[in-house]
């Protein structure tokens, strides 16, 4: 799409790629698989045998939230304040349309008066909720107007009733993420987990190899317009995500090493599954939304494979300490580490061994990416056609 | 010399019972408490490891059948959700025991052995989707 005009031995178009899976003959593999068919075969013959190659991530992911129109009533209200569950929806969007944030906590939480906070619940559960078909509390409050003279609103409502609910997440699919640690002497409690002093553990969060934005490094094939597995369902690609910052520092292959690229995601609610979306209570530090995320990207020439065969040893982030560098903003960094390293359970810091975590689910990354890969050859996925590029 | 890892339910009409002191001074058992809650004219619980020879352990898990304790085993006391689990792994550096483990060499699946908690709940304080989850169901 982006590409410079180099002439490739294989060249294929999302069209023929969707007229295969409509004819039942794509080629279909995950992006750990793709990795041993590039190393052995080749990229032009991965290129040739292979159409596309499917991601997936699982993971907390802040910059979620749901647009939710939940109809009018007798006599009509202009909604201006709106809780749901009563975690606080924002109103001013117009008369009963709101949109509920995933990191809102609801509106009695003790938040971090009572140190480290709990937040059980908040705009990400209210999500899984409605997903798991519970009945979710609406209330709503409005000035009156001669056209919407009610002044307050309260009902039950379900995901079913809703006339329509929108996931819209401005910022998902991370491409790359810091590994933190806590070099102070006392325990941390952060968006990256629970830091233990001393640099006693260390949590990374990214399906590595599997990551979707791992395996187009320089958006050839992700664009406006892509068609995805978002929250057990179908969804797109509908702009550049929040923080897309596409001029991180890469390697030789073209993969940051630092966060960079993100996209924005969009999808129908009714389409997804409790299972895909999970409200999550991170421990001092506030309410989000695990999300699963996919991206199919298609094979469509000999670059892209190789892109698609990147392994955990040549994908690389920065370790941070989040008890200093990361509040103050210094953007300094302890060192870079690959994710082989990460996932092996320990890295060297200094002298110390530090045990590492993913926060990301490496079982539901594999199982996003398989399902993905079941939903197009079954034919029930066919890709879509960017319309524009992620500024690169 | 054998150790047992076990819950023991209270009825209403134990909980004043002294039954850690007949356990020692009456069985010869080691009791190490990890944990205990007794709710006043509830049911009470205490999460124990008894240690004494088979004889001295038969004695007493005898002792509290007659007196009406309930002997559980632990996973009535804690739990690993595995539908609610994602197997993020947040949990795993902060078991002191290595009852959470992973499997990083090839499912990446996260598993429990009740055996080896000692009821600490770093788990349950770290764990942001409430997989491990306390009490019965």
């Amino acid at each position: 799409m982006t590409g410079k005009q180099r002439k490739f031995k294989v060249t294929k178009t999302i069209q023929g790629i969707n007229d295969r899976i409509r004819s039942g003959d794509v080629v279909v593999v995950n992006a750990e698989e793709m990795i041993d068919i590039v190393k052995n075969e080749g990229a032009a013959e991965a290129a040739r045998r292979i159409d596309v190659v499917t991601t997936g991530t699982f993971a907390p992911m802040c910059s979620s939230g749901a647009f939710i129109n939940f109809g009018h009533g007798k006599p009509t209200i202009k909604a201006s304040r709106v809780w749901l569950n009563n975690v606080p929806a924002y109103g001013g969007v117009a008369a009963v349309d709101c949109y509920l944030g995933a990191t809102e906590p609801c509106e009695d939480d003790p938040l971090n008066k009572v140190w480290p906070g709990e937040f059980n619940y908040g705009g990400g559960h209210v999500i899984q909720d409605l997903l798991a078909g519970k009945k979710i509390h609406l209330r709503a409050e409005g000035y009156g107007t001669s056209c919407y003279p009610s002044r307050s609103l309260e009902k039950e409502v379900t995901l079913k009733g809703l006339p329509m609910a929108t996931l819209c997440n401005p910022r998902n699919g991370y491409q790359n993420y810091n590994c933190a640690v806590n070099l102070s002497k006392k325990t941390i409690y952060t968006y990256m987990g629970t830091l233990k002093p001393g640099a006693a553990n260390a949590n990374y969060c990214s399906a590595g190899q599997l990551s979707p934005l791992f395996n187009d490094p320089l958006y050839r094939t992700i664009g406006l317009g892509t068609r995805i597995f978002l929250g057990g369902g179908q969804g797109f690609v509908t702009w550049h995500g929040t923080q897309h910052n596409p001029k991180a520092k890469r390697t030789e292959k073209g993969v940051p090493v630092s966060p960079a690229g993100t996209l924005w995601v969009m999808g129908d609610l009714k389409q997804m599954s409790p299972k895909w979306l999970m409200g999550v209570s991170i421990r001092g530090y506030g309410c989000s939304l695990a999300v699963g995320l996919g991206v199919p990207i298609p094979v469509l020439n000999e670059e892209i494979a190789a892109f698609t065969g990147i392994s955990d040893e040549d994908l690389f982030t920065q370790v941070v300490d989040y008890s200093s560098d990361y509040p103050n903003g210094t953007g300094k960094t302890l060192g870079q580490v690959s994710y082989a390293q990460l996932k092996s359970g320990s890295i060297q810091l200094g002298k110390k061994t530090v045990p590492t975590v993913p926060l990301s689910s490496m079982v539901r990354a594999r199982e996003i990416a398989e399902m993905l890969k079941q939903w197009i050859v079954k034919g029930r996925f066919f890709l879509g056609e960017p319309q524009a590029p992620l500024p690169g | 010399m054998k150790q047992v890892r076990t819950v023991l339910f209270f009825p209403p009409e134990s909980v004043e019972e002294p039954v850690t002191y007949h356990l020692i001074s009456d069985h010869g058992l080691r009791v190490n408490i990890l944990r205990a809650r007794i709710d006043p004219g509830k049911q009470g619980r205490m999460v124990v490891d008894l240690e004494g020879d088979d004889s001295q352990l038969a004695a007493g898990l005898n002792y509290l059948e007659r007196i009406g304790v309930e002997v559980k085993p632990l996973t009535t006391e804690i739990r690993h959700m595995e539908e609610t689990c994602t197997a993020c792994t947040a949990c795993i550096p902060h078991c002191p025991t290595g009852a959470l483990s992973v499997d990083r060499d090839d499912s990446w699946a996260v598993a429990f052995e009740p055996e080896k908690c000692i009821l600490c709940l770093s788990c349950m304080e770290v764990c942001i989707y409430g997989a491990m989850v306390l009490g019965e169901e």
